[in-house]
């Protein structure tokens, strides 16, 4: 499955450049992800991976590069340099790689989080609790407790989130980022620290989530049984720059990619 | 054995510490030395007994830790007596009906003819019991913590100060306006410290306060100096002339209204979207804005809300003193009401109003004890934050209730 020119463009990243003072952490990147892709960014450590995702998400304001979202019946988008909460309003949602949950805050509160962005009920509507407000927060919380179900949460959901297990986090994490409606999911390390058995029902809730949510998802990721079972297409960075990219079987041919993780040769 | 010896040790060493103080005296008229032995032995059987019973006391609540953190479920197992309060919802109303019918015939239970003392005393304990609330959405709820709260109570007292004695503005209508004010200073110093967190946001905040208070006392055209501003005119009652005692009581009134109003508009802003916004932020700032939160705009609203009851109730504190000065608003009594928060249980209503109560109240009728306050107060801090780092009552989490007929199918009648 190559990427296909007639299915519908969200993501375009071009020569996104990130310097920290003189450290390049990423090099002239591109990337683009169309409707219904599942596509992967594997690299060894420190390759410039979580950069390249916090400079898409607006955490970082790239060095310079163009990163274009193209909502689906919206007119395109150049989000470099726009907040993060902005970019995740136009449809585009992550999870992160050291868990980053509200702990002090229940399952089912966490992920009404991710409604914030989609209700409209103000100061003056929250203290005067006017019909619409309550209808509002009504449907946050159908809606947020209907994610939950479906990443199999709905059990703990009056839980503090701390009182998770660490798989269960992620899976949470995945839910309040599907509480901001995306079109688009990035998913930094999804199943690190779960065990197979985790790590099995992750390649199967992803891939249901973008059945289901119609939406498409770039995803960081080591255990690179998930990613070649999951992804259509691949992209390989090392040392900050993108060294290949294609589908699962040319990339676990390409001689580049078995170097840059079997380290055979010192470079020169 | 080892807490035996380890106290044993505590109360040689304190023995030897205290040597210079407890134990030698100079007789200045005989010329000679005194060596008082019993102060020692007194130091050292004190000590050994706090040390032991400090030991004692860590122990069981490493005990109680580790018991709880093998439990799976902490929180089901044991409810405290606010939960199973706040899970009853019949009990919590009787008990909450009873409590208002108590504060309303209250200044008529304490006050007779010429004496209202103790209306005075809570009137001045209900005015912080508000502040506590104010800033318990700023530092409770979304964690901003601030230092200079007492600058808003400043602004607030200020502005009905100037605006009645200038103008003759009544005191309601400048009620709302001393809180507008409020909530427009907070804004103002919410903007230039929306990057700020932590340790520098302290700072800051607690520059604006020094600020403030140096403009009050310098700038004495306008705002009286260090003389402050006298003759301020008490609320008035359609025009009606009140005795001492009835104003005392028609100003107790007025801020139990304002602290039921505050109580009421916390809790439906904490849960609602705005409440959940300002929480996740204090829990994650970087998770909040990914997750499509607008940072600016919720810590300004909580800055500008914490500050707004500050301002409100700054109106009724001038009113009810008849007079300010730039003396009332010393960094003590922002750290005052920031003990009330910590010591309540951030983000808590029901704890920071008990804790401020307690903190107001008890120095008042300790006059007796006044030379040992601050000690007794700088004890109670240490031991709390020691013994019950979470505050006197946890803010407890809140159930959704999600549609039931769904819910017992989904996890078959849980």
């Amino acid at each position: 499955m190559a990427a296909n020119d007639e299915r519908k463009k969200l993501l375009e990243v071009s020569g996104l450049t990130m310097d920290f003072g003189g450290l390049r952490a990423v090099d002239n990147v591109g990337l683009d992800i169309y409707e219904g892709e599942i596509v992967a960014l594997i690299g060894p450590n420190g390759a410039g991976k979580t950069t390249f995702f916090n400079c898409v998400t607006g955490i970082y304001e790239p060095t310079r590069g163009d990163v274009k979202m193209l909502p689906p019946g919206r007119p395109a988008r150049r989000i470099n340099g726009m907040k993060p909460n902005r970019i995740t309003e136009l449809g585009m949602a992550r999870t992160f790689q050291n868990i980053r949950l509200f702990p002090a805050m229940t399952v089912l509160e966490n992920v009404m989080i991710g409604r914030h962005c989609r209700t409209s009920t103000s100061i003056v509507d929250a203290i005067f609790g006017g019909r619409k407000a309550a209808a509002e927060e009504r449907e946050s919380i159908d809606k947020s407790y209907q994610l939950l179900k479906k990443v199999g949460l709905a059990e703990v959901a009056d839980e503090f989130s701390r009182n998770l297990s660490y798989g269960a986090q992620r899976r949470l994490e995945i839910a309040r980022a599907l509480a901001t409606d995306p079109f688009l999911l990035l998913l930094d390390e999804p199943a690190a620290g779960m065990n197979p058995q985790e790590t099995h029902e992750l390649d199967a809730l992803i891939t249901r989530i973008r059945a289901e949510e119609k939406v498409a998802i770039l995803l960081i990721e080591h255990d690179m049984k998930l990613v070649m079972n999951i992804s259509d297409r691949i992209y390989v960075m090392e040392y900050g720059k993108e060294i290949a990219q294609g589908t699962p079987q040319q990339i676990k041919e390409n001689p580049k990619v078995i170097e840059a993780y079997l380290g055979e040769e010192a470079h020169a | 054995m080892t807490h035996v010896k380890r106290s044993l040790g505590i109360a040689l060493w304190f023995m030897f510490l205290t040597l210079p103080l407890m134990v030698v005296r100079v007789n200045t008229v005989s010329r000679e030395i005194e060596w008082r032995w019993h102060n020692m032995a007194l130091v050292g059987i004190c000590a050994f007994a706090i040390a032991w019973f400090w030991q004692f006391s860590i122990e069981r609540r490493m005990s109680k830790l580790a018991q709880v953190s093998n439990d799976k479920h902490p929180e089901l197992k044991k409810p405290t007596w606010t939960q199973r309060l706040a899970a009853d919802p019949v009990l919590s109303r009787r008990v909450l009906i009873a409590v208002g019918a108590l504060a309303m015939v209250f200044p008529w239970l304490v006050s007779t003819g010429q004496n209202f003392y103790h209306v005075n005393v809570m009137v001045s304990a209900l005015i912080f019991v508000v502040l506590g609330l104010g800033l318990n959405i700023t530092v409770g709820l979304a964690g901003l913590l601030d230092l200079g709260y007492i600058a808003f109570f400043a602004v607030g007292a200020y502005t009905y100060a100037l605006l009645a004695k200038t103008f003759g503005m009544g005191f309601w209508t400048c009620l709302p306006l001393g809180g507008l004010m409020g909530a427009l200073f907070g804004v103002v110093l919410g903007f230039p410290i929306l990057r700020l967190r932590g340790d520098y946001l302290a700072i800051v905040t607690l520059g604006f306060a020094s600020i403030t208070k140096i403009v009050l006392e310098n700038w004495d055209t306008v705002f009286g100096g260090a003389a402050g501003i006298a003759n301020i005119p008490r609320p008035d009652f359609f025009g009606v002339e009140l005795t001492g005692r009835e104003k005392a009581v028609y100003t107790y009134y007025i801020v139990l209204g304002l602290v039921a109003l505050a109580v009421l508009v916390t809790t439906r802003l904490k849960n609602s979207r705005i409440g959940r916004a300002w929480m996740a932020l204090r829990e994650d700032e970087i998770a909040c804005v990914a997750m499509g939160v607008d940072m600016a705009r919720t810590k300004l609203s909580a800055y500008a809300l914490g500050a707004f009851w500050a301002g409100l109730v700054g109106v009724v504190f001038a009113a009810h003193n008849n007079f300010i000065n730039p003396d009332s608003f010393t960094f003590m009594d922002s750290a005052m009401i920031l003990a009330m928060v910590v010591l309540g249980g951030m983000g808590s209503i029901l704890g920071v109003i008990i804790a401020a109560l307690a903190l107001k109240l008890m120095p008042e009728y300790l006059r007796a004890f006044a030379e040992y306050r601050m000690l007794v107060f700088g004890a109670v801090m240490v031991l709390m934050m020691i013994f019950r780092p979470q505050g006197l009552i946890n803010d407890m989490r809140r159930k959704y209730e999600y549609d039931t007929a769904e819910r017992e199918d989904d996890d078959g009648g849980k």
